[in-house]
């Protein structure tokens, strides 16, 4: 128990570095890797962290040192070999991206993974630590480790502060960006320098295999709470470095087990959180937001019902049995029911003894949906020239989306009409 | 049978089932799907040595096969109802099932016969030693028998659905007009992928299994003129890979899926290059006709 609740303590001088670099980590990942998911290009830092390991293999082979400043190099020149080679694959071959992709990915990797070999058998003392990068491993960073990793993710976050909007109109609106003089392609290039070193850093947190999570789980979570590029951002940001803590939080509790599989769970949960819980955009509210549009259509469909009947003399004075409802309109008994006693609720029927009758409330809106269910049919039959028993369903279906200044549009586009192609009356706006 | 003469021959039908389904992989621009699979199984190979307590074949061709069609099955629901964009949808996926399978593995490492070092490139060379025997005879590795089968499989697979794979890889349009039911065949596809995958799993490893479905695939893809050459070409290329692969190795001393690898990168650039210059070649000859007086450039002829 005590070693639970000792790490939030933040009393142990390691743990604060680990802390802070799963941190600062996290966070450059996350924001960095927005950039890529936005572009499309979610896989893409998938390759490149692959196409990474032999960089930093053969810096090691040639410098025999781990020093994180030699790592990050070997691993910056190797993901821009990487970058060159699927461009190349991509524009002068018939291969296509994924494809393209593919290839580095697992060829770099290849030789990545045959350099490693090579010097596990060399049995060098200072390799030992090369493995970690392939899971991560949080707790074996130590003080230098953190502080240069630091300063290289303060740097990109400067960068990308500094040039904030211009990265924003090259990704999102290139051909403004263009005709505005930005130098799109000198962005671009920046951009790949920024998910290039971000990878680079982020190899000593989560390793080589699941580096694409890191990139890509953010700011796939952050997607689906904000419409705005810098919300999105921020959050990813801090999604990433929640999730470093909480494999910074693992390693310190269980030192052998790799980091880099509990970051990708952890983030992953903030995921699934986000994509279900958020408002707007989250599955839970689009369902209720769907649910509520049903139950909408529902009623309105049952209100013009009403009015049809109105119009044959039935339910005028004499109140209108569920069953005459059914003979009209082919509907659920559920539908029925729950419509008809959500409409007593909103005061647009009145009941009694298990008829029903419009209230005036309910004359009004039956009446504007009518309106403009036989006005869209004048619409269609007029404008686009369809043939009157074609545009009943899709009236059925605008009816309920018309807002009060289309229906006012359309009354003046099509002359104030006085009656729908079926030969029925429109009710004007005299009448209500 | 001399150890590396089993090696070789392992490591070929890893290539040969890799080929095939391969270039169904890169036709259908399915590149990265496969190598989503392949490191999405490793939960379902863990939970298959946990619960089976063996490493009979059996279970973990369930647990894979289960695994690759729950990774396609749930990078589809992502992306049509999750509105998830289609790479990020598989970057997720497949990410967060391979880190709960490396999980799994480091939390009963004793009871689970990986270890993540196999997982990434395989052990190959230990495959001669586990020898299955019947009765009193020894019949060769447990791998070669295993692989062997899948490839067969893979082989039969290929010939006699031919057409509908190709209709479906070329014209899903037409496929569907005609009654071939493009899901179907699609996650029939994942299901022999993930077969395939598991099955060269031990030799490889996860990872490197990806070079061989990718690789000899498009290095054919450049050069060959119809589906059947595709597959031909595929084939020879990661049979060359396996033999030099395993001489590369050795003599460095490394991993020998590493080699094969990188030999069939050897090939696919050798390609690229060799169409690059037949095809500055065949132009420069173009521009020399051209160029000459009175060889017939225009209509007037």
């Amino acid at each position: 128990m005590n070693e639970f609740l000792s790490f939030w303590t933040f009393s142990d001088p390691t743990v604060r570095w680990v802390v802070l670099g799963a941190l600062c980590l996290g966070f450059s990942a996350g924001l960095l890797g927005c950039f890529a998911f936005l572009r499309k290009q979610a896989l893409l830092g998938d390759a490149l962290a692959h196409a990474a390991l032999p960089g930093v293999t053969t810096a090691f082979l040639l410098t025999y040192s781990r020093s994180p400043f030699i790592i990050l190099t070997g691993a910056a020149v190797s993901c821009f070999l990487g970058i060159w080679s699927i461009e190349y694959l991509v524009r002068h071959t018939k291969i296509k991206e994924d494809s393209a992709l593919a290839i580095v990915l697992s060829l770099f990797f290849a030789l990545g993974i045959f350099q490693l070999t090579y010097i596990q058998k060399l049995g060098v003392a200072s390799q030992a630590g090369l493995d970690r990068l392939l899971f991560g491993q949080a707790a074996s960073l130590v003080r230098s480790d953190v502080i240069a990793l630091t300063w290289v993710s303060l740097a990109l976050m400067i960068c990308i502060g500094t040039f904030f909007y211009r990265f924003k109109l090259v990704c999102f609106d290139r051909q403004l960006a263009i005709s505005i003089g930005i130098r799109v392609k000198l962005y671009d290039a920046l951009l790949a320098v920024a998910l290039v070193l971000s990878i680079a850093i982020g190899l000593q947190l989560v390793g080589v295999v699941l580096m694409a999570a890191i990139l890509v789980t953010p700011a796939a979570a952050a997607r689906y709470w904000s419409n705005s590029l810098t919300k999105i951002l921020l959050l990813a940001g801090v999604f990433g470095a929640l999730s470093g803590i909480m494999g910074a939080y693992v390693s310190y509790l269980a030192p052998r087990m790799p980091t880099g599989p509990w970051i990708v769970v952890a983030v992953t949960a903030i995921f699934v959180a986000s994509l279900l819980f958020a408002p707007e955009r989250g599955v839970l509210s689009r369902v209720l937001k769907r649910a509520k549009l049903r139950v909408r259509i529902n009623e309105e469909n049952l209100l013009r019902t009403f009015y049809k009947l109105r119009e044959e003399g039935i339910g005028a004075e004499v109140f209108v049995e569920p069953r005459q409802i059914l003979e009209h309109r082919n509907m659920h008994i559920r539908d029925l029911e729950s419509g008809l006693s959500r409409l007593v609720q909103d005061k647009d029927l009145v009941s009694y003894a298990g008829k029903y009758r419009l209230t005036k409330t309910g004359l009004e809106r039956a009446t504007r949906l009518t309106r403009i269910h036989r006005l869209w049919e004048v619409y269609l039959s007029q404008k686009i020239q369809i043939s009157a028993d074609h545009v009943h369903e899709d009236a059925e279906e605008i009816e309920h989306i018309i807002t009060p200044e289309l229906e006012q549009r359309l009354l003046e586009e099509l002359n104030f009409p006085r009656e729908d192609p079926h030969g029925r009356a429109i009710p004007s706006l005299e009448e209500k | 049978m001399s150890s590396a003469l089993w090696i070789i021959l392992i490591a070929s039908l890893v290539g040969i089932s890799c080929a095939l389904l391969g270039t169904l992989l890169v036709l259908k621009r399915m590149s990265m799907l496969g190598d989503a699979i392949s490191h999405s199984i490793l939960p379902g190979l863990a939970l298959a040595f946990l619960l089976s307590g063996s490493r009979s074949p059996l279970p973990m061709f369930l647990g894979a096969a289960s695994l690759g069609v729950f990774t396609a099955y749930i990078t589809d629901t992502l992306h049509r109802y999750g509105k998830l964009q289609e790479d990020a949808s598989i970057g997720v996926t497949f990410t967060w099932l391979f880190a709960v399978g490396v999980i799994l593995i480091s939390l009963f490492a004793g009871q689970v016969d990986l270890d993540q070092d196999c997982v990434l490139y395989g052990e190959i060379a230990f495959a001669p030693l586990d020898i299955l025997t019947w009765g009193e005879t020894n019949i060769g590795p447990r791998s070669f028998w295993i692989l062997l089968s899948v490839t067969l499989a893979n082989i039969l697979f290929v010939t006699l659905s031919f057409h509908r794979l190709a209709l479906t890889c070329f014209d899903k349009g037409l496929a569907r007009s005609v009654g071939v039911s493009t899901g179907f065949w699609h996650y029939i596809l994942m299901t022999f992928v993930s077969l395939t995958i598991v099955a060269s799993f031990e030799s490889v490893g996860a990872i490197l299994v990806v070079a061989m479905l990718v690789v000899p695939a498009n290095a054919a893809y450049l050069i060959a003129r119809s589906l059947s050459e595709m597959f031909l070409i595929a084939v020879g290329i990661s049979i060359l890979s396996s033999v030099g692969g395993y001489y590369l190795a050795e003599a460095f001393d490394a991993s020998i899926a590493a080699a094969i690898a990188l030999v069939a990168g050897g090939c696919l650039i050798f390609t690229v290059t060799a169409v690059k210059l037949i095809e500055s070649g065949r132009a420069r000859l173009r521009e020399g006709y051209d160029g000459q007086a009175g060889a017939p450039t225009s209509y007037e002829t």
